[in-house]
């Protein structure tokens, strides 16, 4: 028998951590107890629970961590759900690992970084932040911005006071949407909260979450003089095979699931504005 | 050049599937379709324009790709493919030069990497036998891609006439195939096959599509192209349906579904259609809202996208299905004659 | 024909310059002399490439239910049949009846490409009717054709005359003609149940679920099917040769039971040409049969049979006896 991309393999749930009411971070290894395949930060994985439906998530562990792989994912539809009812030793199906990844071993090297997330959309950064904490010295000074709704929201915040935080050379500032009981810190939305920082524009800004979130820091950033060609976001549209063939994640003539979902602005300037 | 008298067709038909399987044009209920051949079927190769064209022997429109038993916590993946020969020889018979040409525009995507195996398998073991066009329509545009439908490319080439079917292998499969069944040819039919070939072109170049104008549709203009103010007026009247998808010999879209069975999980792939409302619909929201956004998807994708991924090549062949069977009269060359060129009237 | 056409422009025109409507839903001209397409007119200008002739056979009343919502009235030509589903699409409150004028227009029954086609005829360049004649021009050979054999399926049984009244009608309403519609009806109700079973298998067989009888039938009107709705649990996209599959026109011909008007549109538009008319047609025949004789959308008002109960209805197992009142 041929190997077929569309034919997942098998993995083991060997973690489950509630983040916030609404998401869960799972910890997946093979059926033989080690890593299921190997990725670069900002790649994904189809993951499926067998008669309820496959989706694209973005591996939120760094490629980094030889011993599993992580997914933080959000309760939004009929496959999340039945992922959150899960508990530890459920086994689900995962093939991968898919698209282009952030180009940190070319563009992000030797640079200062700033990373911007909205609620879940720290998903996608948390990999690309720890491969970087990994290599620290091959990269300049990381700037990490983050917000959501309220700090019951905020993703990973165990890792991020823990180990974020305490990085050298490191900026962590964290927003919430509203004041909370039990918030001291900085309450305000992201994109204002970016302007407010007054951050340097020759960083290279890596952005994620929600749409709206991103057209509005991104106009600040570039009030701030920041260059378009060194802002990156991730995109995410409907996928069924992840390889290119379906043809429903399309934005022009790009596919998200191969050609990004990572994408720099400026790439997407060309393409149609269907996403 | 070898030639067969009509009337001896079907011993070629009960030759050829005496050792592989035939598929070729049927009549069924009053409509034509590529169905297997068995002793009686109503074989009809003068059909110009088969309903769905032939990409479903490649492509089937529902495919069983896989299989998932669980017990308790535990997921066993069974390859459904293991269960029965998936490499089966068989032979595609009577395909015009639009499908053939639409093989080619499928492959570009079934067998770039990572390669489609379910796809590759049926693909590496057909032969196809393609069959020339004597009596285009006014629906045909063919040419405008570059394609010769009195000369179709494939493992064997044949053409029809009144009196005799002729013959001629082209690549090293098509020879295999020929010396199968050659006992029941007769050499000769050059001068009848380009007297034909001759005639037909005439009616090729006079037909109404014959000049469209597709100049404008190069990757440099994409999205110029996407917000051309045309597509609300060219999709106002589009019902959503699949049919142009459906009847399409280059659509490609499928869905991949999960189907619960007594004995497991069935995972299937199927024909979707990019002009369906859930096409593109998420959890949360849907990128392409209106049936105008979609009705633009699939002829960008035709006409500026899949080129730009592919060197060039368009994803149309000119076969005119759409342009027979949309309920409405919606069509690509409505498409191509706004969005196209100066030249198109 | 050429004469209806001048003077639905010439209402089309004067309905536009006064103001009175918005837009003009009809038809405009196609590539061919068959291929004319639905179209909205919201200017003078725009009506150049309006077009009335035996090849407008779509029915245009479902387009209203969205076109209806848009600011301002719409003009739009109904055929006799049309009016029918425009009627039960009133009554359905699917379409906000204030915000349309309806112009009612003859038909003298349209024509079928494919069965033009089918007589032997592979490209046509024109297209004359002269009473029963219809003459067809090809530069394989110019052939004369009896229209009632080329007449597309739903025109060849019609026998439906206008049912707006409030508006106007465009040259002479035809007076109710005698056809036998359930004639197929019955031969298939003839057959035995493995003979019928077999006849639908193949005709079912053919489908590729591309859902454009569902996607044109005024009737099917709901906001979210529930075969594309993903968690009805039966939500499916696949054409499979099986007999679960062809329950999708099943399902859908009962649905569409008591209100279907018979405007033929599903057979009209089906690319396999499956007679899917049939199925819906042998719901009418039964509710004639056990309820009386009923037409849906000839009002857009009152009680209909399948939604209305009454004493004397018909009990379930008489109805599959066959033993009607």
């Amino acid at each position: 028998m041929i190997e077929e991309t569309l034919i997942p393999k098998v993995g083991v749930i060997t973690d489950i951590r509630k983040d916030t009411p609404d998401v869960k971070t799972f910890r997946v290894v093979g059926t033989d107890g080690k890593k299921l395949f190997q990725h670069m930060p900002g790649q994904c994985a189809m993951v499926s629970v067998p008669g309820v439906g496959e989706c694209m998530f973005s591996i939120t562990s760094s490629p980094t961590n030889m011993d599993y792989m992580e997914f933080s994912i959000k309760k939004c539809g009929c496959v999340t759900e039945v992922l959150h009812a899960m508990e530890v030793g459920q086994q689900i199906t995962v093939r991968g690992p898919y698209g282009k990844n952030f180009p940190v071993e070319e563009d992000f090297k030797g640079k200062d970084l700033l990373f911007i997330a909205g609620g879940i959309g720290l998903a996608p950064l948390r990999s690309v932040i720890n491969y970087v904490r990994h290599y620290r010295n091959n990269y300049g000074k990381v700037v990490i911005v983050y917000g959501a709704r309220s700090k019951d929201d905020l993703v990973d915040i165990e890792e991020i006071q823990t180990e974020w935080m305490n990085e050298p050379n490191t900026e962590v500032y964290l927003t919430i949407d509203r004041p909370q009981d039990g918030w001291d810190g900085h309450v305000g939305f992201v994109p204002a909260y970016v302007k407010e920082l007054g951050l340097d524009p020759n960083m290279t800004a890596v952005l994620c979450g929600p749409p709206i979130m991103i057209k509005f820091t991104l106009a600040g950033l570039l009030e701030l003089g920041f260059d378009k060609s060194r802002v990156y976001t991730t995109l995410e549209l409907r996928m069924k095979c992840g390889v290119g063939k379906c043809d429903r994640c399309n934005v022009g003539d790009k596919f998200v699931c191969k050609d990004g979902p990572v994408f720099r602005m400026t790439e997407l300037d060309e393409l149609p504005d269907e996403y | 050049m070898l030639k067969i008298a009509k009337e001896r067709l079907n011993d070629l038909y009960a030759k050829i599937a005496q050792t592989q399987g035939l598929f070729l044009p049927v009549k069924k209920a009053g409509e034509v379709n590529y169905c297997v051949w068995s002793e009686g079927k109503e074989v009809s190769l003068e059909t110009l324009k088969t309903v769905k064209s032939p990409k479903n022997m490649f492509f089937p429109q529902t495919e069983n790709m896989m299989k998932f038993k669980t017990e308790g916590k535990n997921i066993e993946v069974i390859d459904v493919r293991e269960s029965f020969d998936e490499r089966k020889p068989f032979v595609l018979f009577g395909v015009k030069a639009c499908d053939y040409k639409a093989i080619e525009v499928l492959d570009k995507v079934f067998l770039a990497d990572p390669v489609d195996t379910y796809y590759q398998n049926r693909r590496e073991n057909t032969t196809i036998v393609t069959l020339a066009c004597s009596k285009p329509e006014e629906s045909c545009f063919c040419g405008v891609f570059g394609i010769d439908a009195t000369a179709p490319q494939g493992d064997v080439t044949t053409w029809l006439d009144e009196n005799y079917l002729y013959w001629q292998a082209n690549t090293e499969k098509g020879e295999s195939l020929t010396a199968q069944v050659e006992e029941l040819f007769e050499k000769g039919g050059e001068e009848e096959v380009a007297a034909q070939q001759e005639t037909t072109k005439v009616v090729l170049e006079s037909l109404p599509y014959a000049n469209l104008d597709l100049s404008r549709f190069q990757p440099e203009n994409l999205n110029e192209l996407f917000d051309a103010p045309e597509w609300e007026k060219m999709s106002e009247a589009c019902l959503g349906c699949g049919t142009c998808t459906f009847v399409c010999p280059t659509c490609q879209c499928f869905d991949i579904r999960d189907f619960k069975t007594r004995d497991g999980v069935i995972r299937y792939r199927c024909w979707d259609s990019c002009m369906y409302a859930d096409f593109t619909l998420m959890a949360h929201g849907n990128s392409r809202n209106s049936q105008m956004q979609r009705f633009r998807q699939r002829f960008m994708h035709k006409l500026v996208y899949y080129p730009s991924q592919n060197d060039g090549m368009y994803s149309c062949v000119g076969c005119g299905r759409c342009v027979n069977k949309c309920p409405q009269r919606l069509n690509i060359v409505k498409v191509i004659k706004t969005l196209g060129g100066k030249n198109n009237d | 024909m050429k004469e209806v056409e001048l003077k639905m422009k010439e209402r089309a025109k004067a309905l536009l310059e006064s103001g009175e409507v918005a837009r003009v839903v009809g038809w405009k001209k196609g590539d061919f002399c068959f291929d004319p397409s639905p179209a909205t007119f919201e200017t003078v200008d725009e009506l150049n490439e309006f077009v009335y002739d035996y090849f407008c056979g779509a029915n245009l009343s479902k387009y209203l239910i969205q076109i209806a919502k848009k600011e301002g009235k719409t003009a739009v030509f109904l055929k006799p049949c049309d009016t029918y589903s425009f009627n039960q699409l009133v009554k359905e409150h699917r379409i906000d009846r204030e915000k349309i004028y309806v112009i009612a227009v003859e038909c003298l029954a349209k024509l079928d490409i494919e069965k033009i086609k089918a007589a032997g005829v592979s490209v046509v360049t024109g297209v004359e009717v002269v009473d029963k004649d219809v003459n067809v021009s090809s530069p394989y050979g110019n052939v004369t054709l009896y229209k009632p054999d080329v007449v597309l399926t739903k025109c060849a049984t019609c026998n439906k005359t206008h049912q707006v009244k409030d508006e106007e009608i465009i040259l002479h309403q035809r007076p109710a003609r005698e056809v036998d519609r359930f004639a197929e009806v019955v031969k298939l109700e003839n057959m035995t149940p493995d003979e019928r079973f077999a006849f639908w298998r193949e005709q079912l067989s053919k489908c590729i679920r591309c859902n454009a009888c569902r996607n044109v039938c005024p009737a099917c009107s709901c906001v979210k099917c529930v075969f594309d709705n993903p968690n009805s649990g039966i939500a499916a996209k696949a054409n499979d040769d099986k007999f679960e599959e062809q329950l999708f026109h099943v399902i859908r011909a009962f649905h569409v039971s008591g209100r279907c008007t018979d405007c033929g549109e599903c057979s009209r538009v089906c690319p396999q040409n499956i007679p899917l008319h049939l199925l819906n047609r042998k719901f009418i025949k039964d509710i004639d049969t056990n309820y009386g004789e009923y037409q849906a959308g000839e009002t857009s008002e009152g009680k209909t049979p399948l939604t209305s109960y009454t004493e004397s209805d018909i009990e379930p197992n008489d109805a599959v006896n066959g033993e009607a009142k």
